[in-house]
């Protein structure tokens, strides 16, 4: 089929409709392609948990691994409870993560905003000098870092004062309060707002830190979102430095528990059981900031 | 505004107050007592007296002890009753178990040793105990040649002929089978005495293989990694006629791991894949279990596994006979004394304690483990005479070969998998030996000899 435009010009006619079927097929199959990428580990984890483990590795040669199929019960989940503090691990994850965030929030933002924001000497090196520290991979350090806090002075109601830091809770945080990353995720975000807003506040009588609290946080919603999700994944997953500086079991974070399902004779449905439930709690804080999280990505330019 | 700002600053005060409150170990630790010997190797402790070696309570000198066991139901029950009978037998140490996840345990216990704060006992995984003795960490035990001559070979972490653990359990690597299938292809059943030899023993694979009713003839659990390389495979290596390394001198691995015998073992193992007798890279270590696979070479942690699916048809079989006598691997997770133990005495008696008969009893019905001494297993309904596990303690008394004793081995180890990889996939064998040799003997140097 042809028609001709008021040029003359013969145009042939597409039937329109056909092709936006044909393409949103297309994009649907790409996308459930995608899905299932992202979420069969996730399907599987969770469809194990409730399975024996001569169930899984029955199942494993078929797309019954996916289903929740054959027997199922809550076995794992009790072996769970039972063989683990899980609650108190729990509870020590949340606490450790929740306390870095809020400290993390305000001691990045804040160095950022003395970067992005004010003018001072030496300004340009430091922010450099913070930037190349990215590079410095964390594993180079954390022996050097282990000895530090094994000689730093601490107290606590229950010892009072005393030497090292090691098996403690502030062990856990203190050292992954202050990071560059998040400090440059701020920066990058702080040096977009209008510089206008600072001076107009600034004729108002306001303070540098009434700046900070009263114009550039509140217009800064998706990168306080970003920080305190990237800070969340990190705290939530570390592993190797409460292995290393933390000996009480009532102090262990969630990662470090999950080591107590691999046995000689690992019961893989423990162990996703044990997964299943510390997913949980990363899921249900990447839900809540998705639109934040995805917004401050597209504005920054990060790739997570 | 200054009020909110006010109230930011007291949330923070708040959570600084908070962190340093909660921030001490979450049971009291009381002061340490004074010292009472020198220990046997001691180590300038990095961080000086925070180490929590020992410490008094309730007038009992407190000793820690570490354990890999938490998240393993047996071993914490018998190690807190080991240990409550410990209390309750004298009036001068209590012990208190802090458990770890076996995982994450050894990465725990090197922090700690760098950063000075091992308790008094510790358990170790046997390998690394020599490493741990030449670092300065653990001392040599004050261990009387009676009990020496009861253990079996698996039982004790040497350095330099130095005794520096003491383990109450082993575990033994087994071929499993099933009886039917042995007997339906007139396949001879070996003995302890009569092992199978390398001929018969690729006569059989053959046999299998061409029974067609397997996937493979044997499994060798090829998929594993780590020290399973060198805990499984190099005892077939010295029933070749090589080694890991010269253990006259333990300074070279040069002609024992890349000489004749070892490129025979190589090749033979190489063989077991590419003519398909083994999967390279299977996804599971189900294969035997469901009937895929007519052998499985693994350890004696498998038994109960294979008596429960196969009932009376399973079989456990000795190792292989390469030419110079049947080997297996020995030795697991051992009780140690650190140098930093103020109290060294009493972490002793605490050993000797668990080294008794029944407590070792005691822990290899519990757990299932082979015990390590002969009064032991008379004790155990499983490994006495004639107990259906009876054959794992004979093959632990008579065919272990301890890994290579040197600090080095962690080394060792490493070099081995990934020769062994490399062979497995179908590299040049003498090539694979060649670059491990290289890198064993390169570390060596670079580490002075290792104390040898």
């Amino acid at each position: 089929m042809s028609t001709q435009t008021s040029t003359g010009v013969k145009v042939e006619e597409k039937p329109r409709r056909h092709k936006d079927w044909g393409s949103k097929l297309v994009q649907y199959a790409v996308n459930i392609v995608l899905v299932c990428f992202f979420a069969f580990p996730l399907v599987f984890m969770i469809m194990s948990s409730f399975k024996a483990n001569d169930q899984i590795f029955a199942d494993l040669r078929s797309l019954r691994a996916f289903l929740p199929v054959g027997e199922l019960s809550l076995a794992n989940y009790q072996a769970v409870f039972e063989k683990s503090k899980f609650f108190r691990f729990l509870g020590n994850s949340i606490f450790i993560s929740l306390t870095t965030i809020a400290l993390a929030l305000v001691v990045n933002s804040m160095m950022a905003y003395a970067l992005a924001r004010l003018k001072w000497p030496g300004q340009r090196l430091v922010l450099a000098i913070i930037i190349a520290t990215l590079i410095i991979p964390a594993e180079t350090v954390i022996m050097p870092l282990l000895l530090m806090v094994s000689r730093l002075p601490s107290f606590s109601l229950a010892e009072g004062f005393k030497l090292g830091w090691l098996n403690t809770y502030q062990v856990q945080i203190i050292p992954f309060i202050v990071s560059a990353f998040s400090i440059f995720l701020f920066y990058q975000f702080f040096r977009d707002i209008p510089k206008d807003l600072d001076e107009a506040a600034l004729v108002d009588g306001a303070s540098r830190f009434q700046i900070y609290r009263k114009i550039i946080v509140p217009n800064s919603g998706p990168v306080f979102a970003t920080v305190t999700i990237l800070t969340f994944i990190g705290t939530w997953n570390a592993f190797l430095w409460p292995t290393m500086t933390v000996q009480s079991e009532n102090l262990r974070p969630v990662m470090v528990g999950m080591q107590y399902f691999f046995q000689q004779d690992t019961e893989w449905g423990e162990v996703m059981a044990y997964a299943t439930l510390i997913t949980i709690p990363v899921l249900v804080l990447f839900l809540v900031f998705q639109r934040s999280f995805v917004q401050s990505i597209a504005s920054t330019g990060i790739k997570g | 505004m200054r009020s909110k700002t006010l109230s930011l600053i007291s949330l923070l005060l708040i959570a600084a107050i908070l962190l340093a409150a909660c921030g001490g170990a979450a049971e009291p630790t009381p002061a340490p007592a004074a010292p009472a010997e020198a220990p046997a190797a001691a180590v300038e402790p990095t961080a000086a007296s925070e180490a929590p070696a020992a410490s008094s309570a309730g007038g009992k000198t407190a000793l820690g002890l570490w354990t890999h066991s938490a998240g393993n139901e047996g071993e914490m029950k018998v190690i807190q009753q080991m240990v409550d009978d410990f209390n309750a037998m004298q009036d001068q140490y209590a012990i208190k178990i802090e458990a770890f996840p076996q995982g994450s345990y050894n990465d725990s216990v090197a922090a700690a040793s760098v950063a000075g704060s091992l308790p008094c006992i510790i358990d170790l995984d046997q390998p690394t105990v020599p490493n741990f003795a030449w670092s300065g960490y653990v001392q040599e035990l004050p261990v009387s040649q009676e009990l020496l001559d009861q253990l079996t070979p698996g039982a004790m972490g040497l350095y330099k002929d130095k005794v520096y653990s003491l383990g109450q359990f082993d575990v033994a690597l087994v071929n499993y089978a099933r009886k039917s299938v042995l007997e339906k292809h007139g396949i001879r059943i070996p003995t302890l005495d009569e092992p199978w030899t390398l001929e018969e023993f690729n006569t059989i694979l053959q046999t299998l293989k061409d029974s067609g009713e397997f996937d493979y003839a044997i499994d060798v659990n090829a998929q594993w990694t780590g020290e399973w390389w060198s805990y499984a495979y190099s005892p077939m290596l010295q029933s070749f006629g090589g080694d890991l390394i010269d253990r006259s001198t333990y300074t070279s691995a040069e002609g024992v791991l890349n000489g004749e015998e070892a490129l025979a073992w190589g090749e033979w193992f190489q063989s077991l894949f590419t003519e398909g007798y083994a999967n390279p890279k299977p996804a599971d270590d189900q294969c035997f279990l469901q009937g895929r696979c007519g052998l499985w070479y693994t350890g004696s942690w498998s038994a109960n596994d294979v008596v429960k699916a196969l009932g009376d048809d399973a079989i456990f079989l000795p190792a292989v006979d390469f030419g110079n006598g049947p080997k297996i691997g020995g030795a697991s997770w051992q009780w140690g004394i650190s140098s930093t133990c103020e109290h060294p005495d009493g972490a002793w008696q605490f050993i000797e304690h668990v080294m008794q008969p029944e407590n070792i009893a005691l822990m290899s019905e519990t757990t299932g483990l082979v015990p390590t001494t002969a009064a032991a297993a008379a004790l155990t309904e499983s490994y006495k005479e004639g107990g259906p596990y009876r054959v794992f303690f004979e093959m632990s008394d008579r065919f272990t070969v301890l890994r290579p004793a040197t600090p080095g081995y962690l080394r060792i180890s490493s070099e081995f998998e990934q020769a062994g990889l490399k062979i497995r996939d179908g590299g040049n064998v003498q090539d694979a030996l060649d670059d491990a040799v290289d890198a064993i003997d390169q570390n060596i140097q670079d580490n002075n000899g290792f104390g040898f």
